[in-house]
């Protein structure tokens, strides 16, 4: 089975036997890839039961709870790396959980839906509606992601939050890097995966 | 009465009692020379023994934890809906050892017993058991079945916390620990709630310095009010409204001090059922017990510590109705043993039965044991 391409990526990030927590695990299956390829040492935080089930399944360490809680169970700088994949749109308080994230972890892997893509530009700038895609295939009435920013706007909010990003990979929706994205990342870029640690 | 054996039951069960004459020093200082359990057990064990499991039973509870002792019997064993062929723990897949808990009344050594230092029953005179006594009286079974360690120890409740206890005095005997529905430690109305259950028993006339075998009789309104109590405790303030709302015994009030609310009926039943079952004194020592339980105290009251020793991997559950131990309780567990580095999964299961919950077949509970069984099965020994 071929592993995720967003999984692959941020398999590169990531040093061998570290300590990882990763938010809205899922299913486990990044955690399930580190723990056999890298021999790391993780926590997944979930909150659907179906997915609680599939991370047993797969003997990843899984713990039920809701982000919008908060992670006040986590003591500062427990984790090397705390991973959160599209799921920063989807909670109540980005801006809240993004601080926790880099209290709890050395460094904060982010990945989101870059909401400022061309084609969502043009379904919101041409046809006057809510994009839905391949990444956002939710209507505007049911999706869970009720955060959905741009590159710049995730961007923005580092700088105030005095966040540095070590590292940005702009990606389109098979999560490959080309080119040509590099030279207009906030219309030509599907999908960002950030590295970031605290402004020290 | 089952007319007919359900297919999914591990059947007709009989218990088995072992015998250990060797003495055993308990955590009050007081030494037992000799001591019983008895036991059940279900499934086979494995050429490799490595698909034993312990089932560790709750205040109340004893070995009968599947299946039939007779087809006279009214109902099977206390988790029988997690025990059989083809249930969460899979009787075709597993063994599973059920005993009954030192200082109970359901065959294993207790205070209804006659103490051969006096040639009288105990009484009163039976010495304080704690949780870890339990551990190491169940390690002294694992090693009379021939068993050199668990694939997993389970238990809910004060059975979640011998669970604990094990990963914690026997590491290597163990490769899981289920805790459900436990705490690290009980709270002060936890204990609160236990003291006025020991008040209502020891206050009762019948009760006798607790040698009421003696007298001929029981301390039943002492029991039962202790039942009664604890019933309370068990259920969810949701699941007692569901059940029986306000809904009145004969349709209109009496004004009287005689059952009026479908409560009051229920609570009582229960209470003088549980008198015919149990032994006061076994109540008041098993009350005792849960409010000792503390195994962070040995580590100078760091449960990271405490936990640190053991090499099990952890199931802790938790149900959102639950006031006796909250998820909040066992989410304490759960923050010490990623703070030790265990590995530990964790699952909050939506259910307004309260406490009791744990013994219900809750579609998503029933669905993360399944999976974990799964699991272990599995790993077998070489994880």
């Amino acid at each position: 089975m071929s592993i995720r391409p967003d999984i692959a990526l941020i398999k590169k990030w990531i040093k061998p036997h570290s300590r990882v927590l990763d938010l809205g695990c899922g299913d486990g299956t990044l955690l399930q890839l580190l723990r056999d390829e890298l021999q790391v040492e993780g926590y997944g935080l979930e909150i659907d039961p179906e997915n609680i089930i599939q991370c047993v399944h797969n003997g990843v360490n899984v713990i039920q709870q809701d982000l919008d809680q908060g992670l006040n169970n986590f003591h500062d700088q427990a984790f090397d790396y705390v991973i959160m994949t599209q799921t920063l749109q989807a909670v109540n308080f980005p801006d809240r959980l993004l601080q926790e994230m880099l209290r709890v972890g050395h460094e904060g892997i982010v990945t989101i839906p870059n909401f400022a893509y061309w084609k969502n530009r043009l379904q919101i700038g041409l046809a006057g509606h809510m994009p839905v895609s391949r990444h956002l295939p939710a209507a505007w009435y049911e999706t869970e992601n009720i955060h959905l920013c741009t590159l710049n706007d995730f961007e923005d909010l580092c700088r105030k939050l005095n966040i540095r990003i070590q590292e940005r990979l702009v990606v389109d929706y098979a999560h490959r890097d080309q080119p040509v994205i590099r030279y207009f990342p906030n219309i030509l870029g599907e999908i960002a995966l950030y590295r970031c640690t605290r402004n020290l | 009465m089952p007319e007919q054996i359900p297919a999914d039951s591990v059947g007709l069960i009989e218990p088995r009692q072992a015998v250990f004459e060797e003495p055993i020093d308990l955590v009050c200082g007081h030494t037992l020379p000799r001591y019983e359990l008895v036991y059940e057990t279900y499934g086979q064990l494995n050429s490799r023994r490595d698909n034993a499991i312990l089932i560790c039973h709750a205040l109340s509870g004893h070995h009968h934890a599947a299946g039939y002792h007779s087809m006279d019997e009214r109902k099977p064993g206390w988790w029988d809906s997690a025990i059989g062929p083809g249930k969460p723990f899979d009787t075709n897949r597993f063994f599973i050892v059920s005993s009954n808990n030192l200082g109970g009344c359901n065959g294993s050594t207790g205070p209804s017993d006659l103490n051969p230092e006096t040639g009288r029953r105990y009484g009163p005179d039976f010495p304080f058991v704690t949780v870890k006594d339990w551990v190491t009286t169940q390690h002294r079974l694992m090693r009379h079945l021939g068993i050199d360690q668990w694939a997993a120890v389970i238990g809910g409740s004060l059975g979640g916390m011998q669970a604990i206890q094990w990963a914690i005095d026997y590491p290597d005997a163990l490769r899981h620990c289920f805790a459900i529905a436990a705490a690290p430690r009980l709270s002060a109305q936890n204990i609160g709630f236990n003291e006025v259950a020991r008040q209502a028993i020891l206050s009762d006339p019948e009760f006798h310095g607790g040698h009421f075998y003696e007298h001929d009789t029981v301390p039943r309104r002492g029991l039962m009010l202790a039942r009664m109590l604890g019933h309370i405790t068990y259920l969810s303030d949701d699941a007692m409204r569901a059940k029986f709302g306000r809904e009145l015994k004969q349709g209109r009030l009496g004004y009287g001090f005689d059952v009026e609310f479908q409560v009051e009926s229920y609570l009582r039943y229960q209470g003088t059922s549980f008198v015919d079952r149990f032994d006061a004194n076994t109540y008041l020592l098993m009350t005792k017990a849960l409010d000792y339980f503390d195994p962070a105290a040995e580590f100078n009251d760091n449960l990271v510590a405490a936990l640190r020793r053991a090499q099990a991997k952890f199931l802790v559950i938790a149900f959102t109705s639950d006031w006796r131990f909250s998820p909040a309780r066992s989410g304490e567990i759960v923050q010490a043993l990623v703070d030790a580095r265990r590995a530990v999964t964790y699952a909050e299961v939506e259910a307004n039965h309260g406490h009791d919950a744990f013994l219900m077949p809750i579609t998503y509970y029933h669905e993360v044991l399944r999976a974990y069984m799964a699991r272990i099965e599995q790993e077998g020994a070489a994880a």
